[in-house]
């Protein structure tokens, strides 16, 4: 990386003072540089510099070398848009618009990114705060014209028990032109909750970013606030910590594997994973009380242990279940009925994956071999390797394959380290954050890399907190997914993906 | 294709039913499952505050006084007033019988059962046999969605009670709503809600729904049902997310399918006090 940037580890709190501020022309350049050399953006976020201007920082992560790239600039109210040249930072630059007010000049297609108030005050990006009947969706979507094209609109309430947002599709027939997603109807306002922290509703705030990834946002917070509070974590956490993530992936992964058979019409796998994913739910229940593993990662460790038998009693259980798992994702994978529908359909190139820095199963499913686990490793996974899965057809089956493979590696990690615990404590006292620090913290949730991003200020308290969910990046996937394809393909494709909106809409 | 169909009814067949017991028979809870909390002030130590201190929710009221109570529908059942407790004043009991047709009653003290009463007869001759409901997440975080997806599932198979979740607020006989109703989602709720057909139900779900839960007071949300007062509120179900035997006790009761304070717990032996013991 140019000598121009602060490089840090993941989870390693730096001197705030001591990450560059560029130029905003040398910091494009540096960042697109970076960018078209096969980087990516972890983080792209701004907060007020006191001075009426918005301090721009980049969290750049070379996922070879294993390291984080860090650099800032100072921009008013306006700077040339990037997006066309890196189209991976085009969610970012509309969110710097809608937060702060940072007009990306030449961005290709700027629009509301979640109708979230400024983040400060005097600012009104879209001209739209005055209204009270203000929604998202309210604004001119991209349109087809032409005879007999039309347009199908869905949402923000879906036909399922599933989160708001809306989906604007073109279509001739059957056939999608384009699909356009707009969210922001599951904005709670989460970042500006944080600043002043950390309190006692802090860690409560952070598992409730996705309830499904509980685990996942739980951890990157408490690597994030014990690097900045310079807390060692007993080894005998990082390991039920690192268990507790695998059995999220394993209970998420296992459902979605169901839902899917459910959206091509086969049952018996859509019935049995249905059945079976409780039974990795029900494991985190057994540790920590809660099904999504809520109150059991804590600053300092974790608040639940297990002793010698219970560990073995529960790695047994999820043993069975996973070869019940094993059984009932075959059945899918052998039909070829079924096949016939996954097969093809919804293809992200490996080319369209790496410009817009997708993230996760999504990226490993079109053959970008990139995990948090193994590139930019935290916690048990330093000393633990989980095996990265990867395919090459982009499509809804190879999403769904590589989730069943990274499943069975889950599987096999939680069963060998529940018989292995390290002993000792699980819980460390937890001191307060050092004033001025700066930290990254990068965790591989199920559905890609986490991105959270800690400032704390002279007094030691949370400045600024950016969270990045994998949803960020891979939403516009999904989009690039439909393209060409039937609309009536469409809950499947969404489904191979399984993206967060509140992760998205913060 | 006849392979894969043997493969198919072997595989069932080894599988089994896995319908649970619920609620013929006990309901099986992890040794750690957090329900309602007893509260007993009377163990209380002088002035001591620990458990208010330590909830994320300000879900513990009075504390340290005679009064002290504990709000269900702010309460996230994280462990942490029980922990912060040096007394044992407030513990969770693994009761999941949460439901409460009325706001006032979630807030609990001593250590007796939450039994949410039914309707009214004449809405029970319509809705108590087939209740079709519409679910509207208005910023949930996807947990109490999971667990009323989980609720239709072969395991809890709510539809064996004709309670189901359908495609359209048309189509149904009530909403529920999770989440803390944020502004970009107020106008959609309110929508779905005027489009159900009456009589109607409404069942607000999770600690979001009832109070904005952990969002409470974040400008961008309405604290739940009640920030709606359009939409009137019939059964409350408290969790962060409500498990889904909460949430069938919650609607059962409600349709006078379940009643009676009879509570049947069955361990699982895993994790607790060893199998036998």
């Amino acid at each position: 990386m140019p000598s121009r940037i602060l490089e840090a580890w993941n989870g390693e709190a730096v001197d705030a003072a001591a990450v560059p501020v560029l130029p905003s022309q040398d910091f494009q350049q540096i960042v697109a540089d970076v960018l078209t050399a096969g980087g990516r953006p972890s983080a792209y976020f701004g907060r007020p510099d006191g001075e009426g201007s918005v301090l721009v920082t980049a969290a750049l992560a070379d996922d070879a070398q294993g390291r984080l790239g860090l650099l800032s600039t100072r921009v008013g109210a306006s700077w040339p848009s990037l997006s066309a040249e890196c189209p991976s930072l085009q969610a970012f630059e509309r969110e710097l618009f809608e937060q702060y007010g940072v007009r990306p000049e030449g961005h290709p297609w700027l629009k509301p990114l979640r109708f979230e108030p400024p983040l400060v005050p005097g600012v009104d990006p879209w001209g739209l705060r005055a209204s009270p009947q203000t929604i998202p969706g309210d604004y001119p979507f991209f349109r087809v014209e032409g005879e007999e094209v039309h347009e199908v609109a869905v949402g923000p309430v879906h036909a399922g028990v599933i989160e708001p947002g809306h989906f604007r599709f073109q279509c001739h027939g059957e056939h999608v032109f384009s699909l356009e997603i707009a969210l922001g109807y599951q904005h709670r306002g989460v970042e500006p909750m944080l600043v002043g922290g950390p309190d006692r509703r802090t860690v409560a705030l952070l598992e409730s970013v996705a309830g499904d990834t509980v685990i996942g946002h739980g951890l990157a917070y408490a690597n994030a606030i014990e690097a900045l509070a310079g807390c060692h974590v007993p080894a005998r956490a990082t390991v039920l910590r690192g268990v507790a993530l695998e059995l999220e992936r394993l209970a998420n992964h296992v459902g979605d594997l169901g839902m899917l058979a459910g959206d091509v019409g086969f049952l018996p796998t859509a019935s049995y994973c249905g059945a079976l994913r409780a039974d990795f739910l029900n494991a985190l229940a057994e540790i920590c009380g809660n099904r999504f593993g809520r109150g059991l990662v804590v600053p300092g460790g974790v608040r639940f242990d297990l002793d010698g038998a219970e560990a073995g009693r529960l790695a047994a259980r999820v043993q069975a279940a996973w070869e019940s798992v094993a059984g009932a994702v075959r059945l899918f994978f052998g039909s070829p009925s079924a096949r016939n529908r996954t097969d093809g359909t919804g293809v992200v190139s490996r080319e369209t994956c790496l410009q817009l820095g997708l993230v996760g199963p999504a990226a490993r499913a079109c053959g970008v071999s990139r995990d948090v686990r193994r590139d930019h490793a935290t916690g048990a996974f330093r000393f633990i390797h989980v095996p990265t899965v990867t395919g090459e057809t982009g499509d809804v089956f190879a999403r769904a394959w590589v989730r069943y493979l990274e499943a069975e590696r889950s599987a096999e990690f939680v069963v060998r380290e529940l018989r292995s615990l390290p002993a000792g404590k699980v819980r460390t006292p937890f001191g307060a954050p050092a004033p001025g620090r700066l930290v990254v913290s990068l965790i591989e949730g199920w559905r890609g890399e986490i991105a959270h991003v800690a400032v704390t200020d002279a007094g030691g308290r949370l400045a600024r907190y950016k969270i990045v969910d994998p949803s960020f990046h891979n939403w516009m996937g999904l989009a690039m997914a439909m393209r060409g394809e039937q609309i009536s393909d469409f809950p499947l494709c969404n489904k191979s993906f399984n993206l967060s909106y509140c992760g998205h809409d913060l | 294709m006849i392979d894969g169909i043997l493969d198919i009814l072997r595989f069932r067949a080894r599988f089994g039913a896995q319908t649970v017991a619920y609620p013929e028979g006990p309901a099986r809870f992890p040794d750690r499952f957090r329900g309602r909390p007893a509260v007993d002030p009377g163990l209380c130590r002088e002035g001591c505050r620990a458990c208010a201190d330590a909830c994320p929710t300000e879900a513990v009221l009075d504390p340290g006084r005679a009064s002290m109570r504990v709000d269900l529908g702010r309460c996230l059942f994280c462990p942490g007033c029980a922990e912060a407790c040096p007394e044992g004043a407030i513990r969770f009991t693994r009761d999941y019988r949460l439901s409460s047709r009325s706001r006032e009653a979630l807030l609990v003290a001593g250590d007796a059962p939450l039994l949410a009463e039914a309707v009214a007869a004449e809405v029970r001759a319509v809705l108590g046999r087939a209740l079709r409901l519409r679910q509207v997440s208005a910023a949930g975080c996807n947990g109490c969605e999971a667990e009323l997806n989980a609720s239709g599932n072969v395991q809890f198979d709510l539809s064996r009670f004709g309670v189901q979740f359908v495609a359209s607020p048309r189509h149904a006989d009530g909403i529920v709503v999770t989440g803390p109703v944020s502004e970009n989602m107020r106008l959609a709720t309110l929508k779905t809600w005027e489009a159900t057909p009456e009589p109607r139900v409404v069942i607000a779900v999770g600690a979001c729904a009832i109070s904005g839960g952990v969002f409470r007071d974040s400008p961008v949300q309405s604290n739940g049902l009640p920030g709606v007062p359009e939409i009137p509120v019939d059964l409350w179900v408290p969790g962060c997310p409500p498990h889904p035997i909460t949430f069938m006790d919650g609607v059962l009761r409600l349709l006078g399918r379940v009643s009676g304070d009879a509570l049947r717990l069955a361990p699982t032996g895993i994790v607790g006090p060893s199998p036998g013991a």
